[in-house]
């Protein structure tokens, strides 16, 4: 499978009031042809930004890519202009946000901001338009019928709601959708509606994803390979299976530790300390503060995303160390 | 006697309609809902929007006026009290909310607002509120360098545990926990629990947990109460909840969550369909349609809840013994196949795609088809 | 965690600057904020130095006498030269004195103003908003009776009603003026009775006034001292216009509105009779509007990161 999207040592920076924030330091992606990659994280770990960043979507004067390449099916996308991502975003590469409330213009039906996307890229007269439309909502599993396209965002579900924006992202055959935090603000048996929405748009359509979340559980159910961020780098990456069920990063073995599932709350092994401050992020690998497994290199030297495995990927001393000395990747 | 005691709690709210006050419509968010609480024990209450969770918690706090049922602490019943001496009672129940930046006065200092509770009560001379306030920061894990900062200055988890700092300050009985930790990332999570885990067994406390994150609520919980729109629908021990489901919602439910272990394949997208409306919930069973395994009678009758084998209460009318013994908790596959059975019983959904978008837009759900999506299988 | 002793407890928490040091870091900030924005200062700036103006009026007016009202018939109609900057007026009377005077009428009355319809305004909003019910129907319609009539026009049959002067333009703003700040502190309050705060204060069986007091009207003010320093521009119109009418100051006070009025007949041969003055007023308002905004942006919370 090639690779659809190139995320190449990314740094990326934010200028703030206090100073400037390095949100994202070398991180390191790709997306294959339908695929679907999560990106997991805690708060602050540069997931969001990294989404928006592909799209160009941070705010200009502020955010600045100081480092790296984004690379769609080998085209330079942070070389584009801001007219030439017009044509990228939805057609393209499209993406659904966490509040589908707060992603719809309340003072508009559904018909008509679905069909809005449709006339925008693809120049259909009103009457393909309507038809585009109807054909996104049945591929969402929204009924395609007029009451439908004629009701407006306050009348709908969150499920709904959030379906309604994702027939908006696939209304115009985009490749590759990020999704980010799609189902946080929804409840468990309506997430699990839309998790196998996403497959469905991976099977039947060929879409590629990119789903952030924080939630370990619907990473490792609804991915094909994920990659764990911290503070801005991407930790390991992998496919899902070896990288939730064979961890090597100690970040992503203390965010096991942590999760609650199938342990009583005494049992639970936190991990120490909290997340560093970005405008003076600590040196060397920016989780050596926190890690209990720390070596001397770590507050010195960055480590680099080293393989281990067959496609799987780790940026930490000391698992390189142990693969050295053992010839092969021994798990946390 | 149970330190908190529901019986039969009721709330509707009537929804105010113009200048007369005529009520347009109600909104019956609570329905006959009991439980009971020991002292030292943790109680969840589960559900997901609509359940009518968030509005028990509220009655227990006196936060709301049930319509009907009542609410005994220690056996005395709250509505019968004079309005002084339920002003009394109020320190006996406190509460943490979910979003700890809105839950403390932004404007306020953090030894201000623990010290808060402690004004409402009787008077207590300055030193001895300063001195109980910093003996709470510390029974929570924050000390004297905090105590003139302001909320924006601390990270989710530190206001969380203010906020429980100054649920303790009054010497609760009972602490709501209004979904302490969905606002947290895991690790910050895990070390609320942890600190609510030990304030409990040091100081006697007994929890009534408001969560949706099953994962969450097994590890916490001793007893857990199941709430589907308004209506208690299952209730007993957490580890026999859990792993015995006997109720098609707490089934689906558990079967919904997704589990972080990548072997394990959680069944996505088992329940179809919405949460019903509270304005005009469905007759008979709430739950019956979006219910995979419905009978004519679940449309006309509601269920009450009854005793079970395990110790469990569950309102079905689904026999005892058409239920599987298989565990629920990580998939429930087994649970899902011998279901089958169930399949031809008059299990007719509408799939007529104009009929299912006029029943959205009534308010009522889509009737669920393919409970059993062939695509369940990976 | 180190267990404070009692005594060393107290001394930290008699330690004025670090029971406070949130918030003087706070007003730290918000002041670098507020400067960010350049009109904000220079009006800011222009505002304080209208008020040593007022204060110092005797030092810094040229004619001291003429500024209270003395005249100097000889000197009538000067234009402006070496003499007199800003001319005389038709009673020979210096007009830079003359606004120089005028700045403490132009100061004083929003002031008051400003400090009656706050002290109606908030609290009745406060209390309407948080109680909601009867009260707040009652509140309501109250305000609606006053909102409904142009504001201009009630002050000036009130101030018909009570006799012109001053002390009665006063009134009648403030009792034009006080419906809009119920309302937006009644729109603070009810949105912020649903905050989890606010539960939490009453879970914890904090008196409901105490609640009103502590948590509704602090968190209600930000709003309010924004509206009140873009509302101060339209006082200081008001004052001009009702005193341009005559139904404010009487002759001889400097009052700046009144002297538009008095030199309109004049306006072709004495330009500076009414220049002056008008710059004066539009000088001072432009400055609270500056400064406005600029508070507006120390409020707005986004702005603050």
């Amino acid at each position: 499978m090639s690779d659809l999207l190139e995320i190449t040592d990314v740094s990326l920076e934010f200028r703030s009031l206090r100073g400037v924030v390095k949100a994202l330091d070398g991180v390191t992606l790709s997306v294959r042809e339908g695929e679907i990659l999560g990106l997991v994280g805690e708060s602050g770990c540069g997931k969001t930004v990294t989404g928006l960043a592909v799209l160009g979507l941070l705010p200009k004067p502020q955010a600045r890519v100081t480092r790296g390449q984004i690379a769609f099916r080998g085209d330079d996308l942070l070389a584009k202009t801001d007219e030439e991502m017009l044509h990228v975003r939805g057609k393209v590469i499209s993406m659904v946000f966490q509040d589908p409330l707060a992603s719809l213009n309340p003072v508009f039906t559904i018909g008509e901001q679905i069909g809005c996307v449709v006339a925008t890229h693809q120049r259909a007269s009103k009457k393909e338009a309507r038809q585009a439309t109807r054909r996104a909502l049945a591929a969402v599993g929204l009924p395609a019928t007029d009451s439908l396209l004629g009701s407006y965002p306050h009348q709908l579900s969150g499920g709904m709601r959030q379906r309604a924006c994702m027939a908006m992202a696939i209304s115009c055959g985009a490749s590759l959708l990020i999704a980010d935090e799609p189902t946080t603000a929804l409840d468990v048996t309506i997430q699990a509606q839309i998790l196998r929405l996403l497959f469905d748009l991976r099977d039947e359509l060929g879409m590629a994803q990119i789903l952030i979340t924080h939630n370990v559980g619907v990473a490792a159910q609804t991915t094909d390979r994920v990659a764990v961020m911290y503070a801005g780098t991407v930790v390991e990456q992998g496919p899902t299976q070896d990288v939730m069920k064979r961890p090597h990063h100690p970040y992503t073995v203390a965010l096991y530790e942590c999760l609650p599932h199938g342990k009583k709350a005494g049992e639970l092994i936190t991990i120490p300390g909290s997340v560093p401050d970005l405008i003076d992020p600590p040196a060397g690998c920016r989780f050596h503060p926190r890690c209990t497994k720390a070596l001397e290199i770590c507050s010195s030297s960055k480590p680099l995303p080293t393989q281990i495995a067959p496609d799987h990927w780790v940026a930490c001393h000391l698992a390189v160390q142990q693969l050295d000395s053992c010839g092969s990747a021994v798990s946390l | 006697m149970s330190l908190l005691s529901v019986e039969n709690l009721t709330v509707h709210f009537r929804t105010r309609r113009g200048f007369s006050g005529k009520s347009a419509a109600v909104v019956y968010a609570v329905d006959g809902v009991s439980f009971s609480i020991e002292a030292g024990e943790t109680l969840a209450l589960v559900g997901e929007s609509g359940s009518g969770k968030t509005t028990v918690a509220e009655a227990v706090l006196q936060l709301n006026t049930p319509t009907a049922g009542t609410i005994c602490l220690d056996g005395v019943d709250l509505a019968k009290l004079s309005r002084r001496d339920r002003l009394a009672m109020k320190h006996r129940v406190q509460i943490v909310f979910q979003d700890p930046y809105s839950s403390l006065d932004p404007r306020m200092t953090v030894h201000d607002l623990v010290a808060e509770p402690l004004h409402a009560g009787k008077r207590m001379r300055p030193a001895d509120v300063d001195s109980r306030v910093l003996s709470l920061l510390e029974m929570v894990g924050l000390g004297t360098q905090h105590l003139w900062r302001r909320p924006h200055e601390f990270s989710g988890g530190q206001c969380q545990r203010i906020a429980v700092a100054r649920a303790l300050a009054v010497d609760p009985d009972l602490v709501v926990l209004d979904e302490p930790t969905s606002a947290l990332d895991v690790s910050v999570q895990a070390r609320i629990l942890v600190l609510l885990q030990e304030l409990k067994q040091e100081l006697g406390l007994a929890y009534l947990l408001i969560g949706h994150d099953l994962a969450v609520v097994e590890s916490v919980a001793d007893k857990v109460a199941v709430m589907y729109s308004g209506r208690l629908v299952e209730a007993g021990d957490a580890a026999e909840v859990f792993h015995r489901p006997r109720h098609p919602y707490t089934a689906a439910l558990l079967a919904s969550v997704p589990s972080p272990d990548p072997e394990v394949r959680s069944q996505l997208g088992v329940l179809q369909g919405d949460v019903p409306s509270s304005v005009n919930p469905p007759e008979g069973c709430r739950f019956h349609p979006r219910c995979a395994y419905r009978m004519p009678i679940c449309e006309t009758t509601m269920p009450e809840m009854r005793l079970v084998d395990g110790g469990t209460t569950r309102a079905c009318h689904l026999p005892d013994d058409a239920l599987p013994s298989a565990g629920a908790g990580d998939g429930g596959s087994d649970w899902i196949e011998s279901s089958q059975l169930f399949i031809d019983e008059g299990v007719e959904a509408s799939a007529d795609s104009a009929a299912a978008a006029a029943a959205v837009l009534d308010g009522r759900p889509i009737d669920p088809l393919g409970l059993l999506n062939e695509k369940d299988r990976r | 965690m180190s267990t404070a002793s009692p005594a060393a407890s107290r001394f930290l928490l008699d330690d004025w600057r670090v029971r406070h040091q949130s918030s003087l870091e706070e007003s730290r900030h918000s002041v670098r904020i507020f400067f960010r924005d350049r009109l904000a200062a220079v009006g800011l700036i222009y505002i304080a130095l209208m008020i040593a103006v007022a204060i110092f009026a005797p030092v810094v007016a040229p004619y001291p006498g003429q500024g209270r009202g003395a005249t100097d018939l000889r000197a009538r109609f000067d234009s402006p030269g070496a003499q007199h900057v800003f001319g005389t007026d038709n009673l020979g009377r210096d007009v830079l004195s003359r606004v120089v005077y005028g700045t403490r009428i132009a100061l004083v009355m929003p002031a008051i103003v400003a400090l009656g319809v706050v002290l109606i305004g908030v609290p009745l909003g406060g209390i309407a908003g948080y109680y909601g019910g009867w009260l707040d129907e009652v509140v309501m319609r109250v305000t609606d009776i006053f909102l409904a009539f142009p504001g201009l026009i009630l002050a000036m049959a009130l101030v018909a009603f009570l006799g012109p002067g001053l002390r009665n333009i006063a009134i009648a703003l403030v009792v034009t003026w006080w419906p809009w700040y119920a309302r937006l502190v009644r729109g603070m309050a009810i949105s912020l009775r649903e905050r989890p705060f606010v539960k939490a204060a009453r879970t914890m069986g904090v008196r409901d006034s105490r609640i009103v007091l502590r948590h509704i009207l602090p968190n209600s003010l930000g709003p309010v001292i924004v509206q009140m320093t873009l509302d101060v521009g339209a006082v200081i119109l008001e004052v001009a216009a009702l005193s341009f009418i005559g139904l404010g100051a009487a002759p001889p006070t400097p009052d700046w509105g009144l002297m538009i009025s008095e030199g309109r007949l004049y306006v072709f041969e004495a330009w500076w009779m009414v220049v002056f003055p008008g710059l004066a007023i539009f000088a001072l308002v432009l400055a609270f509007n500056f400064v406005g905004d600029g508070l507006r942006d120390v409020l707005d919370p986004r702005s603050r990161r």
